[in-house]
């Protein structure tokens, strides 16, 4: 483990990373999360995950950044599987968690410099910078000397997508990185997306709920449906789609006459 | 069958941890600055209680020897009791005591915080060891702080002892007398052995407070059940190995 000190990101050949998910499930107790999941995340590309609360996104992306130990099948990223301490300098990853998971006993400055520190990637001159810039791109660099629990949700969310910004990774999983965000931030949050590809050589795999931002930033698109890939394609070809789950899901309707909280009122 | 399960599971993480935090010994001069945060914290923090209970244990015990050897009239020797029993037995163990209820519950409590706001997973994920990061510089620092803080508490409560023994009328021995009697009987192996005691003691009481705390999974019930478990387990840690220990240097 000493051989972390090595930096992934100063190695000449960074480049995006390919991630290879194949035949993977997951249990807890008798309880299946994950059932048979495969699929393929080309260098570069933006894959976006979108399917109904509960269906395993999270745990799908805990398992891609090595977090969770498959029950079956295989993962690797660049070929090499990520759950493993020897392997893990081979690529730099970063999570942008659901919650944030910001260091709760560091200021935001802190959290920033952390990775850069820990791993001794730029001279400390440079690292004030850098930390800097990155905070600069979220509009959140005035809260630099704030500790986590001084911000609000979706401040704390921003300085969590800095946090990643600030590693420079070869691949990049958000967690619902709009969740908490107003409309605006939204929109930027999806250009910094689609602009780190160009400006970074980033692949990037996206768990959202966000429609919108779903569409206009994947290059494909998946819809996990209990634990499974129902179906992966490029976002024209899912809005052109005919099965049912796939338009229910991208055009839910408000029905305020909904027969089944007609019978919840009713019966209460 | 269940319970064992769980403890020899837990054992084997707390060694496998342990081991990979050495490993980055290397790193140690990096870290420098955590380490000497961390070894002020927990002299800052345990200090003062120490300070209090080793002097009443110090006094308590002169008072005790007081009453019982003034039948024999052999007074002259509360010096040499109070010294040896302080330097070989209660220094060490109430130090390592304290240091679990005071340091080793919040370490285990912050370990634990950590573990469930999934901040060890984004350490993870950052490739940033939490036994480099959090572990190795809790446990170097405890390697330093513990001799120093035994030290102190023997001192201390040889102070209360002989303070006992100037003051309580019928005992009738002077402080001078007290301090004369412990020099010509407790040698520096006395305090040698207490020292390697506190030693081990403190090292493991901070090996079972990460490990219980980084281990911990659920919610903020959890972190609470974590703390309790890991001040219970430590005490008895300390206490089965001050036998051990004892014996094995006698
Ligand atoms: N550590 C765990 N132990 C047991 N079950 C878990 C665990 N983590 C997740 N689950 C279960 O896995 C299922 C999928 O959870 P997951 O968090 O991946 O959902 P999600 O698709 O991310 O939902 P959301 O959109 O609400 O975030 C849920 O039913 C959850 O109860
Ligand atoms: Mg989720």
């Amino acid at each position: 483990m000493a051989t972390s000190r090595k930096s992934p990101i100063q190695r000449q050949d960074r480049s995006p990373a390919a991630v290879k998910v194949e035949g993977l499930s997951k249990s807890y107790g008798s309880q299946e999360v994950l059932h048979d999941v495969s699929f393929n995340v080309e260098p570069g590309e933006i894959f976006v995950i979108m399917g109904p609360s509960g269906s395993g996104k999270s745990v799908l992306l805990r398992h891609i950044a090595g977090l969770e130990v498959p029950t079956r099948g295989k993962l690797d990223i660049n070929g090499f599987n990520p759950t493993l301490p020897e392997t893990r300098d081979q690529f730099a990853l970063a999570l942008v968690f659901q919650s944030g998971a910001l260091l709760n006993s560091l200021s935001v400055y802190d959290n920033l410099a952390l990775y850069p520190h820990e791993h001794r990637l730029c001279p400390q001159k440079d690292l004030r910078d850098r930390v800097m810039r990155a905070l600069r791109i979220l509009s959140i660099e005035h809260a630099v000397q704030k500790m986590p629990a001084e911000l609000s949700g979706g401040m704390r969310k921003r300085v969590a997508i800095a946090r990643a910004l600030v590693m420079e990774p070869q691949l990049l999983l958000y967690d619902e990185p709009t969740s908490e965000l107003d409309p605006i931030m939204a929109a930027t949050i999806a250009e910094i997306i689609a602009t780190l590809r160009e400006e970074y050589a980033v692949t990037s795999i996206v768990v959202s709920h966000d429609r919108d931002l779903s569409l206009t930033i994947a290059d494909r698109f998946a819809l996990m449906q209990g634990g499974q890939l129902h179906s992966v394609a490029p976002p024209g070809e899912f809005q052109k789609s005919t099965d049912p789950i796939i338009t229910e899901f991208l055009n839910p309707q408000i029905n305020l006459q909904n027969p089944r909280f007609k019978s919840l009122e009713t019966s209460s | 069958m269940n319970r064992i399960n769980n403890f020899l599971e837990a054992f084997g993480a707390g060694v496998i941890m342990t081991w990979r935090a050495f490993a980055m010994l290397p790193a140690a001069p990096r870290i420098l600055k955590r380490i000497t945060e961390q070894g002020f914290l927990i002299g800052y923090t345990s200090l003062p209680i120490i300070g209090i209970l080793c002097f009443f244990m110090g006094s308590v015990l002169a008072l005790q020897a007081g009453i019982s050897l003034r039948e024999f009239g052999a007074k002259e020797f509360i010096g040499a009791l109070v010294g040896a029993s302080m330097a070989r037995e209660l220094g060490p163990v109430m130090v390592a005591i304290i240091l679990a209820g005071r340091v080793g519950s919040a370490v285990t409590a912050e370990l634990a915080s950590m573990r469930v706001n999934s901040e060890i997973d984004a350490l993870t994920t950052m490739n940033i060891p939490p036994e480099r990061l959090l572990v190795l510089p809790r446990l170097l620092a405890v390697i330093l702080v513990m001799p120093v803080l035994t030290m102190l508490a023997n001192l201390i409560g040889w102070f209360g002892g002989a303070v006992v023994c100037e003051y309580v009328g019928f005992i009738g021995l002077s402080a001078d007398e007290f301090f004369r009697n412990l020099q010509s009987y407790v040698s520096f192996s006395d305090v040698m052995d207490g020292l390697i005691k506190a030693e081990v003691f403190g090292i493991v009481v901070m090996i079972i407070s990460c490990n219980t705390g980084l281990r911990t999974q659920g919610g903020p019930r959890e972190i609470g059940l974590a703390v309790t478990k890991s001040v219970v387990l430590s005490l008895i840690a300390i206490l089965t190995l001050d036998y051990f220990i004892t014996k094995l240097l006698a």
